[in-house]
């Protein structure tokens, strides 16, 4: 058997932390900074990858990457629309266009339920050529990684980010300095699933395939790494932040990996990284709970000794 | 500055909780005129306020405001010549967010900066908040990069009065705004909003359950009632009045004693 950790374990738990970290950053966004449940993230992941896949087809790997983040920003102005200028629910709006993003998505890929690229150039391919080693992967995926990381960090700290971060915090506020929060709403959801389309796309040129079901559980997977990024980090700067978040994306993946190895059938996946997330979501409340019930036993104990 | 025009607002119309919330209000105010309102619970002030925000339209009448029409102008456009002060200290501030974001966010109102949306927060827009914090003497500037969150109530209220007077409104609107605050600190924030409207001539409207702040603050004393203003006195008659023969002429007025709980029991 040997050990649990290899280094092609920590390899490929890096390669897909870093692709996957780009849909956690966009739960960021609208979950932690907007406040918004954004549940169309699954369908939306499945975009960007099918619009990306049949980019890269007609043999443009670069462009594909920019057309799955268009395609991104549009199923989010349909998200922030639904919820600003027609009064459903954030949560239903989600829910809403991501039902109707599954058509969408059969039909970008030509009606077919899956799409694959082992023929086509794509970005990966294309590093193997130019780095060679085994190391291509990590870097290409690194490389994404931080320029959207720094971009994202740079973009929430201009007026219009802090407008954005002011509209999940006191949307109040937000009208009395003069700004839409319908607007502020609209650029947070295009942003993240922008994001969230990317993450899609790079990890259909990372596998050379497209599945129709590829976004299923993906929310829950992108929180899950969320979850557990900002309980590494903690508060601090938006740069501090995104850099927990692509942390708690690789630890995730690593944490998937582990269990993998240890003989967990790949089927169960889905139910470990639920439980994750329940745990990660449940720890700081069962914290304070457990601290509490050991301050009151101690009182109690101290009382009734002063009772005798 | 400000002209109500017979504004009414009735809420839940046609059912059984209907309630004319204002009913009629007209009144003019004249540049720098600083008027204190009283009246009974649920007599209108707050209602009036917020149709003067825009937080709902009127059912009728207009409201001008140096004289542009802002009847059905939106809250987050009007938003930019007023500012409003709530009861509860929490509510003009973002807590997670920094002193230094909070008050870029009130600076963005200002009309030249509607185009740097893209730009961050220069070091000379720091200086500039930092020496008018240092204003409040209240130690906040050497506290920029803390959450406004950690702030005591007094100290988030009195940021909050800075942002809203930063780029000068047209009309401040204060609702109670020291109600909810201890009675030193609140001393100490009204003292700063009587300095911020003398020093820079703003108009303002406050709302106030203190009979002898109604009396000593301003140039002008409202009294509302049943969505009305059943009461407006000022100059030499105003000079002149105490708070017991101001809570008799309300009585005349309204044909009723004035029911507000939190006036009998501050008095």
């Amino acid at each position: 058997m040997g050990t649990i950790f290899t280094l092609s374990i920590l390899q490929s738990a890096l390669e897909l932390g870093c692709i996957y970290a780009l849909v956690a950053l966009a739960l960021f966004i609208s979950f932690s900074i907007l406040n918004i449940a954004d549940l169309s993230t699954d369908g939306c992941f499945t975009l960007g990858c099918a619009v990306c896949a049949m980019v890269t087809i007609s043999g443009h790997p670069f462009l594909a990457l920019f057309a799955a983040m268009a395609a991104g920003v549009c199923s989010g102005f349909v998200t922030a629309f639904l919820q600003t200028k027609m009064g459903i629910e954030s949560i239903l709006a989600g829910i809403i266009v991501n039902t109707g993003l599954y058509t969408i998505n059969i039909a970008v890929m030509g009606f077919a339920s899956n799409v694959n690229l082992f023929k086509c150039d794509t970005i990966f391919s294309m590093a193997k050529e130019a780095i060679g080693g085994s190391f291509y992967k990590i870097l290409v995926a690194l490389l994404i990684v931080v320029i959207i990381g720094c971009l994202l960090s740079l973009f929430l700290s201009t007026k219009l980010g802090l407008s954005i971060r002011a509209t999940g915090d006191n949307t109040d506020m937000v009208r009395a300095s003069s700004i839409n929060p319908a607007f502020t709403i609209t650029v947070g959801l295009c942003v993240s699933n922008s994001l969230t389309a990317l993450s899609g796309g790079v990890l259909a040129q990372y596998q050379k395939s497209c599945d129709i079901n590829l976004g299923t559980g993906m929310v829950t997977i992108a929180l899950a790494s969320l979850i557990i990024g900002e309980s590494i980090i903690g508060g601090g700067s938006m740069a501090k932040r995104v850099v927990g978040v692509v942390l708690g994306s690789c630890l995730y993946r690593f944490i998937v990996a582990v269990a993998l190895r240890l003989n967990v059938p790949a089927e169960c996946l889905k139910l470990v990284s639920a439980l994750i997330v329940a745990i990660a979501i449940a720890s700081p409340y069962m914290k304070g709970k457990i601290a509490f019930m050991k301050q009151r036993s101690l009182a109690m104990k101290n009382y009734a000794k002063e009772g005798k | 500055m400000l002209d109500l025009i017979s504004i009414s607002k009735t809420f839940n119309p046609g059912t059984v909780n209907e309630k004319k919330a204002l009913n009629g209000v007209s009144l003019h105010l004249a540049d720098g005129d600083f008027a204190t309102i009283v009246g009974s619970n649920g007599a209108g002030k707050s209602t009036m306020f917020n149709a003067i925000t825009g937080a709902f339209f009127v059912d009728e009448g207009q409201i001008l405001l140096d004289n542009e029409d802002i009847t059905y102008k939106k809250d987050f456009n009007r938003s930019k010549i007023i500012g409003h002060l709530f009861q509860d200290p929490l509510k003009g501030t973002a807590p997670h967010m920094t002193i230094e974001e909070n008050m870029a966010l009130a600076y963005l109102r200002a009309s030249d900066h509607k185009n740097s949306f893209l730009s961050r927060v220069n070091s000379a827009e720091k200086a500039r908040f930092r020496e008018q914090l240092a204003l409040l003497d209240m130690g906040l500037e050497n506290r920029m990069k803390q959450p406004v969150g950690l702030l005591s109530g007094g100290q988030r209220q009195a940021l909050t009065l800075l942002m809203a007077t930063m780029v000068t409104p047209k009309i401040l609107l204060l609702d109670e705004h020291t109600a909810a605050l201890d009675p030193a600190t609140a001393e100490q924030v009204l003292k700063l909003t009587k300095n911020i409207i003398a020093e820079r001539h703003i108009t303002c409207l406050m709302v106030t359950h203190n009979m002898h702040q109604a009396l000593e603050l301003g140039n002008r004393t409202l009294m509302m009632d049943s969505g009305k203003i059943v009461l407006d006195i000022s100059g030499k008659e105003r000079d002149g009045l105490t708070v017991d023969s101001l809570l008799e002429q309300f009585r005349i007025r309204a044909g009723k004693q004035l029911d507000n709980d939190r006036i009998l029991t501050s008095m």
